[in-house]
């Protein structure tokens, strides 16, 4: 297995390429959803809607979350560990930030009578906001797990697979979301 | 996806198991339950796709029972069917809860995760050259994320209002509406949340399958010296990657429809005198979405079937494939033609007749790569060294339902044609003999092909031959005459045609399909037993190569371990398909090519 690993050294790593394959799986089901959207805009009785405040200060948290994997996943190549933990832990808590506000426009959403059932338009506002935000949730949750074995003192790990895996995934769904955002702007 | 993060360690555990496989200790869970060895794990998609095969069949004969004999009673059907056969005779409810049940079960079930599941899993890495998939844990979950799947499935059977009846492409508003019918209350939220977990299932496998093909292969195992049941894989596994998330997308609306409120499909409704409050959607959205992944879907079961008939065919000709190339760009073609021709299952559904044509010119462009591989078939066999083993009879058979069940489709990609056909039992043959029937005889081939390698034993002969000229005549005679009732306009899905004046004359000709279906499915339990009576009592493989055959699986020792070569993985130098050259009967792929060896194939 050792000398495969090394023949494989040159080619990209299985996970990674894992990782973008299951990428386009997951942008096929948002042009799913955006095209089926865009079918819905064009027919009759569709509502047009503002997009609260909130969604703009989540798309900062996001984008600077992905800043500061881009930054942990340097300081692991360098290992400054310590820099790498505070940055992988930041990330974590401006994805928890993103949710929450995302929570938070929803709210305002609701309240300024965009509900998920008054109309077609909103409920796919909030279908394709919701199931980006799983999509964020899930690297939440993968952030948890690095976060504690970064932060354990039993683990070594020197592989920089997993911190480059979630660090693609991550800018992933900071894309997505910028997508989305300009998508749900530019047709309402 | 995050999943895939918190997995990095797999590998490291997959080389520890490599190297110390001899003296690693594996206890019974982790040897046959949550196994990581994508051998067994392929195992483990047969078995569970042959029980769903058994059930799945099962309900088309019950439903054949009153479609052959409409005026007649069964009392024993009230034994196990309960109040869904009352006095023996099948409740219309529970009629259009079995024809669903035998389309989800068969199309996703069977001939997805049974055939991809199984035989993806179980060649991929040993023809190509590896010791497992690149991610043996994501391999496991899509198992058991199809295990979860078939539970809820099989579930939704017991439910006191039935499964889903709203017909395998659940079509929303019968679909989104539980007051609709029986089977669109409980039943349907099951069928959506087993759908989901089986998406799941086939994404975590395909992406295993791609990665693993492009980055696993050994030393020297180009692209184009993968053998063609690899390619067909391949690109059935990007076929299932890019529609089923489509689908799932589809299945979430549905399910927001149906329970939360929403109207993504729903409009003007009125049900029982009461006008629903749902506006603005649009049920043909759904089928847009739907048959998005439909089509593919089509290629995603038919495609696995290509390759490996290709490879037994050439195996068992003793000559090489003719047209290795062909062979591959056709399935290229295929696959790309696969997403531009969903609408031709909507031609009737108020579709604009301009956007129609093109999906008729598309739709018969598929023609010209599948009229490119039936021609290499029959030119590989053309002058071959035949052995007809039961798994080649079985390639030789997908081939003939591949070409009777093809030209039909050409009748029905045809619009004009299709307003006439459409919902007719003409649809009903095209699909069961190119689509159905042609993928079963793939994965018969692929089952009695690599038993040996499966195994350790081979199947039974004799009942093999009984079993494929029971079957290929057998089928034939069921569907071959659909044809006839389907140009009279016989449609599809209904109950009873013995009050129709029109349909009155096929009465005995619907007895008769109904007796050979009968016949078929005995003939399929004659299959199973051989199985499973072989994998314990069968004739044991002595010879390491019993099909005399070139590619690296026949290269592993007899029963392979976790990690498939005890040593170095074997290292490739030529195509796979060497046979018959030079005079010599075959040449492996892992032989260095000689000095004086005549070049080219």
């Amino acid at each position: 297995m050792s000398t495969v690993l090394m023949e494989q050294r040159n080619k990209i790593h299985p996970h990674k390429f894992t990782l973008w394959v299951g990428i386009g799986s997951m942008l096929m089901m948002f042009a799913g959803l955006t095209s089926a959207y865009i079918v819905k805009r064009n027919q009759a009785n569709w509502v047009s809607f503002q997009l609260p405040a909130a969604f703009w200060y989540s798309t900062a948290a996001i984008i600077i979350s992905s800043i500061c994997i881009h930054l942990a996943g340097k300081a692991f190549r360098e290992r400054e560990m310590s820099r790498y933990r505070i940055l992988v832990a930041v990330t974590l808590g401006l994805g928890v930030v993103f949710v929450l506000l995302q929570l938070v426009g929803f709210r305002q959403l609701w309240n300024s009578g965009v509900t998920f059932t008054g109309n077609v338009s909103y409920s796919f506002l909030y279908v394709i906001v919701g199931i980006h935000a799983v999509h964020v949730l899930g690297g939440i949750v993968a952030l948890i797990v690095l976060s504690l074995k970064a932060f354990s003192t039993k683990i070594r790990n020197y592989s920089t697979v997993p911190v480059e895996l979630m660090s693609t995934y991550w800018h992933f769904v900071d894309l997505l979301w910028i997508y989305l955002l300009v998508f749900l702007l530019m047709i309402r | 996806m995050s999943s895939a993060v918190t997995l990095q360690d797999a590998t490291g555990h997959m080389a520890h198991d490599a190297h110390h496989e001899h003296h690693h200790h594996e206890t019974f869970i982790t040897k046959y339950v949550f196994s990581q060895d994508h051998k067994t794990i392929a195992k483990q998609f047969l078995i569970t796709g042959i029980i769903w095969a058994i059930i799945g069949g099962l309900f088309s004969v019950i439903f054949r029972l009153q479609l052959g004999y409409p005026d007649q009673t069964f009392p024993f059907l009230e034994d196990f069917l309960g109040h869904w056969a009352k006095g023996g005779k099948l409740n219309p409810e529970f009629y259009y809860a079995l024809v669903t049940m035998h389309g989800t079960v068969l199309v996703f079930f069977v001939l997805t995760a049974g055939l991809s599941g199984t035989f993806a899993n179980f060649l991929i890495p040993l023809q190509v050259g590896a010791r497992d998939m690149a991610s043996p844990m994501l391999n496991m979950l899509s198992y058991w994320f199809f295990f979860l799947a078939s539970i809820i499935m099989v579930a939704s059977l017991f439910v006191q209002t039935g499964p889903a009846s709203g017909g395998w492409t659940v079509y929303p508003p019968l679909s989104a509406l539980g007051d609709a019918s029986m089977g669109s209350k409980i039943g349907m939220d099951l069928w959506l949340v087993g759908m989901a977990m089986f998406i799941v299932s086939s994404l975590l496998g395909g992406l295993n399958y791609i990665t693993t093909i492009l980055n696993m292969r050994t030393k020297g195992m180009s692209m184009t010296r993968m053998p063609l049941t690899i390619w067909a894989l391949f690109f059935t596994a990007i076929l299932g990657v890019l529609s089923f998330p489509v689908l799932l997308s589809g299945a979430i609306l549905l399910l927001f429809d149906r329970n939360l409120g929403t109207s993504f499909y729903l409009s003007d409704i009125v049900v029982a005198g009461k006008i629903l409050p749902n506006e603005g959607g649009s049920a043909i959205l759904f089928q847009h979405l739907f048959w998005f992944l439909g089509h593919p879907e089509v290629y995603i079961i038919l495609l696995p079937a290509m390759g490996m008939s290709s490879e037994i065919l050439s195996v068992n000709s003793r000559k090489p494939i003719f047209g290795y190339m062909a062979m591959v760009g056709s399935m290229f073609a295929i696959a790309i033609l696969a997403f531009l021709v969903w609408a031709h299952h909507m031609f009737v559904t108020g579709l604009n007749p301009f956007l129609g044509s093109v999906f008729v010119l598309l739709t018969l462009l598929i023609a010209v790569p599948s009229a490119i591989k039936v021609f290499n078939w029959l030119t590989t066999l053309w002058r071959g060294n035949i052995r007809f083993t039961p798994a080649m009879l079985f390639a030789i058979g997908f081939v003939s339902l591949f070409i009777s069940g093809g030209l039909t489709g050409i009748f029905l990609g045809n619009s004009a044609l299709d307003i006439h056909l459409h919902d007719t039992y003409f649809v009903i043959a095209h699909f069961h003999i190119v689509m159905g029937v042609a993928s079963f005889f793939g994965m018969f081939a692929g089952v009695y092909h690599w038993f040996p390698k499966m195994y350790g034993r081979y199947l039974n002969n004799t009942l093999a031959y009984i079993h494929f000229w029971v079957t290929i005549i057998g089928a034939y005679l069921i569907f071959w005459p659909m044809h006839y009732e389907g140009l009279a306009g016989m449609p599809r899905r209904y109950y009873d045609f013995s009050n129709w004046e029109s349909f009155k004359m096929f009465g005995g000709l619907n007895e008769f399909i109904s007796l050979v279906s009968m016949i078929v499915f005995a003939a399929q339990l004659l299959f199973v037993f051989n199985f499973f009576h072989s994998i314990w009592k069968g004739r044991k493989v002595r010879d390491l190569n019993p099909w005399g055959s070139n590619t690296l699986e026949w290269t592993t020792p007899l029963k392979p371990g976790h990690g498939n070569w005890p040593g170095e993985i074997p290292e490739v130098h030529r195509w796979p398909y060497d046979y018959g050259k030079d005079g010599r009967d075959f040449i492996p792929q892992t032989e260095p090519v000689g000095k004086d060896e005549s070049t080219g194939h």
